[in-house]
């Protein structure tokens, strides 16, 4: 065990720290009113110095960095949280890792279609749930038939997010309702452009518009946008949705204990700052324990990577654990400030943080997989337990209640 | 950067498991429960034989001359089989303070002794309740003696030392002190009745016993009590964490096997949620526990927060596991019989015995101010 770097990861990092500090864009340069809009310069940068997605073969827009590589990057770049890319993690994170696994024997499909993940000018849509399938993904309804050397696809998909800027959408149908519901599944990739696709935003809780629901009509898919065979779209979507709970510190809408440190050294309880509070002290600890537990996890999740072993199961409790912990944090800071706690300052990113993560924080319990889901997958698949009882697992779909 | 233990430190806790489950089964941890010994001295006859007790200390003292990861591998597993005996405050305490602070004499006469099991030692903080504080240090010592009193002391009836923390009556200096437990005249040790009697305790008079302080060389004394209580720290942590492992596995293997409404229990999902809760907390108070382990093998300055951080989320991690243990197995985990009462008496004393979560919560959020 060494938590020190190796000579040769310490000038790795040192390259990193170098490169950062000569590039990175400073928060006042940003400009646009989302941040894929925001951030689409710094990734341009980052992809022609190539330091976007290392990790990834050179041809495809790489590095070919090795894993612990990886995390030294990552944790260089944590040093600038507002240039945090994840609202292009769909991309970059969950889609080109299963496209390189599925398509593995189309590099040319995937020379065209990953440099642009990596580079920032093409981002992509989640198409996986629909209003009758969200944890129990496999009871979507949005039908793909096919039509010569296309498919024809037709239905509603929902909380799709960012799909207003998406170039792409990675889309789970069903092409077969004759057959039990997980196996008649198909993935597709598609053209947003598409004729026959309409896109309405939804208007979220915490007053943004960034997931949507997605209309097809009639809307034609070649065949060779197909990803994995017919019939195996399940399998193809888990492996995403795998992706997904691994893209490791995710969104936290900026509330970690330095934040709540620093705020509680800032507010005052009977004339003191608050954190000479022993009972502010101890929420402290404790949420210090969860945010360094989580990062010493994923740290030997990588090792174990980096040895050409398992990662293991210890990061599928990251999605368990860090959404529930963020959002005591965020309630927490708003008790600190006592009756200032409810005031929203839009004027300004900092001054009302907290206030605008508290309100966004109950997505991070429910997108990619539910609390709920989570803790069924660690108890299922990490201990052992009984599986779910599951009524509809024999039976063609289309003869489920609700399944036509 | 690596952040996992070498095949041969792997190796070593696979033999510990094994001599463990051998030599210390749950039956005779429940009879220590009863029984007048203040320790199973057959079981650590062959702990000592194993080499453990001699691990950290260098091979010119006697000892084998490991690293803090060959035992941390090692509490982990002592902790999982909840073993009676004083492996803690012998090990992670009196030796540690041996190590940290003593004189090379002291060092020379006491540590071969500890490292082939003919001394065990022992570690005497507490003046009674509340949490530590060097204010609250009343022991006194002057002219080579010791007199005061400490009000629970973990294995002293068990050992032949222990270091005292007392107040120099000159310099007004608190500070570590060497008393040996065979003056009869001078000390008296009164056994006490406890939560977790697998592990002896009892409190002890000084009244004028001989004493030697422990030079500490030029570290502050305060700062070297801080800090041998961080590396401790860290060790019970381990011991926290093997133990909540053996609560979680315990509690699903009795999930699978109890049948009620004509499933097992295990397949409810209020059950399986609070397992997966189990594992999410003892996960994360593991990962914990290696970022400390490595910052006490390399002495890192990040000793203090890791060795906190460790320390209160393995306790957290214990008593959550514990206690859910018993709900999970019902009826049959409220007898004397069922082993789910052994761990939980253990996590409240591996809770206490070197400051509670409480004062370990204070110590991290002081050590994050320090670092920031
Ligand atoms: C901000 C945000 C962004 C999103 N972005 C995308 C996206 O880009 N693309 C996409 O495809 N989807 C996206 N989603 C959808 C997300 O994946 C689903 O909302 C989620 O999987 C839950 O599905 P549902 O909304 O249908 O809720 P339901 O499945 O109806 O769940 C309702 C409640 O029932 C519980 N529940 C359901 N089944 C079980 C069970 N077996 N055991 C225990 N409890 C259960 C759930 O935990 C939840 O509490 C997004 C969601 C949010 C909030």
């Amino acid at each position: 065990m060494d938590f020190n770097d190796t000579p040769e990861e310490a000038a790795f990092r040192q390259k990193a720290r170098n490169w950062l500090a000569e590039n990175a864009i400073p928060e006042s340069e940003l400009e646009g009113d989302n941040l894929i809009h925001r951030h689409r310069p710094w990734l341009k940068r980052l992809y022609e110095g190539g330091w976007s997605c290392i990790s990834w073969p050179k041809r495809y827009g790489g590095q070919g960095a090795s894993p612990i590589q990886e995390v030294i990057w990552n944790q260089e770049q944590s040093h600038y949280p507002h240039l945090k890319t994840h609202r292009f993690s769909v991309g970059q994170k969950m889609v080109a890792p299963t496209l390189m696994e599925f398509l593995e024997d189309r590099p040319e499909t995937l020379e065209r279609l990953l440099p642009p993940i990596a580079s920032g000018d093409e981002t992509w849509v989640q198409l996986f749930s629909e209003p009758a399938g969200g944890s129990d993904l496999a009871a979507l309804r949005t039908r793909a038939e096919r039509d010569g050397d296309a498919w024809l696809v037709n239905g509603q998909k929902i909380w799709s997010s960012h799909a207003v800027e998406a170039k792409w959408g990675f889309i789970v149908t069903r092409t077969d309702p004759t057959v039990p519901k997980h196996k008649g599944l198909t993935c597709l990739y598609l053209d947003m452009e598409n004729p026959g696709i309409e896109i309405r935003p939804i208007k979220q809780a915490n007053g943004e518009s960034e997931f949507n629901e997605v209309f097809f009509a009639d809307v034609r898919i070649p065949d060779n946008q197909r990803v994995g065979q017919v019939g195996q779209g399940w399998e193809v979507a888990v492996t995403m949705l795998s992706h997904e709970r691994l893209a490791m510190g995710g969104e936290n809408f900026g509330v970690d204990y330095e934040a709540l440190r620093k705020l509680a050294g800032e507010v005052c309880i009977d004339g003191r700052p608050a954190i000479e509070n022993a009972q502010v002290r101890a929420k402290l600890a404790d949420f210090y324990c969860v945010e360094a537990g989580l990062r010493a996890t994923t740290n030997r999740a990588i090792s174990a990577l980096s040895k050409g072993k398992n990662p293991g199961s210890e990061t599928s409790i990251n999605n368990m654990v860090i959404g529930a912990s963020t959002q005591e944090i965020a309630a927490f800071a708003l008790d600190l400030m006592e009756q200032a706690g409810i005031v929203l300052d839009e004027s300004t990113q900092e001054s009302s943080f907290f206030q605008q993560a508290f309100l966004s924080i109950p997505s991070m319990r429910i997108a990619g997989g539910t609390d709920e889901i989570q803790a069924n997958i660690v108890a299922e698949s990490v201990l052992g337990l009984p599986r779910e009882p599951r009524v509809d697992k024999n039976v063609p779909f289309n003869e489920l209640p609700g399944g036509k | 950067m690596n952040f996992d233990f070498s095949e041969e430190q792997v190796l070593l806790q696979e033999q510990a498991r094994k001599f463990l489950a051998d030599a210390c089964p749950a039956d005779l941890v429940r009879s220590a429960l009863h029984d007048d010994a203040p320790y199973n001295e057959e079981l650590w006859k062959g702990i000592v034989e194993m080499g453990w007790t001699a691990a950290t200390i260098p091979e010119e003292y006697g000892g084998l001359g490991l690293s803090y990861l060959e035992l941390v591998v090692i509490a982990e597993e002592l902790g999982r089989a909840v073993a009676p005996v004083p492996f803690s405050s012998s090990v992670y305490l009196a030796t540690e303070a041996l190590l940290l602070a003593g004189s090379e004499e002291q060092k020379n006469l006491w540590l071969p002794k500890l490292a082939d099991g003919s001394a065990i030692g022992t570690f005497a903080l507490a003046e009674g309740r509340g949490r530590y504080s060097p204010d609250g240090i009343y022991t006194g010592f002057s002219n080579g003696k010791i007199s005061g009193e400490k009000s629970v002391v973990s294995d002293a009836l068990a050992a032949s030392f222990c270091i005292t923390v007392a107040r120099d009556s000159n310099s007004n200096e608190v500070g570590l002190y060497l008393v040996t437990l065979n003056q009869d005249q001078a000390i008296s040790q009164q056994a006490l009745n406890t939560l977790d009697m697998s592990r002896s305790h009892s409190s002890i008079h000084f009244d004028g016993a001989d004493a030697q302080p422990l030079p500490a060389g030029s570290t502050d004394s305060a700062c070297l009590i801080d800090q041998l209580l961080d590396r401790a720290a860290v060790l019970f942590a381990w011991e926290q964490i093997g133990s909540a492992d053996a609560t979680l596995e315990m509690a699903r293997d009795y999930s699978l096997e109890r049948y009620a409404f004509g499933r097992q229990i295990g397949s409810y999902q209020a059950l399986k949620h609070k397992m997966a809760h189990m594992y999410a907390k003892n996960t994360l108070a593991r990962s914990n526990c290696y970022y400390a382990a490595w910052a006490l093998n390399t002495n890192a300055p990040e000793l203090p927060v890791a060795a906190a951080t460790a320390r209160v989320s393995a306790t957290q991690a214990l008593f959550f596991s514990s206690k859910e243990n018993i709900q999970i197995h019902g009826g049959v985990g409220f007898t004397w019989e069922y082993d789910c009462h052994l761990h939980y008496r253990r996590a409240r004393l591996l809770a206490v015995n070197i400051g509670s979560e409480f004062t370990w919560q204070d110590k991290l959020v002081s050590a994050t101010q320090q670092a920031a």
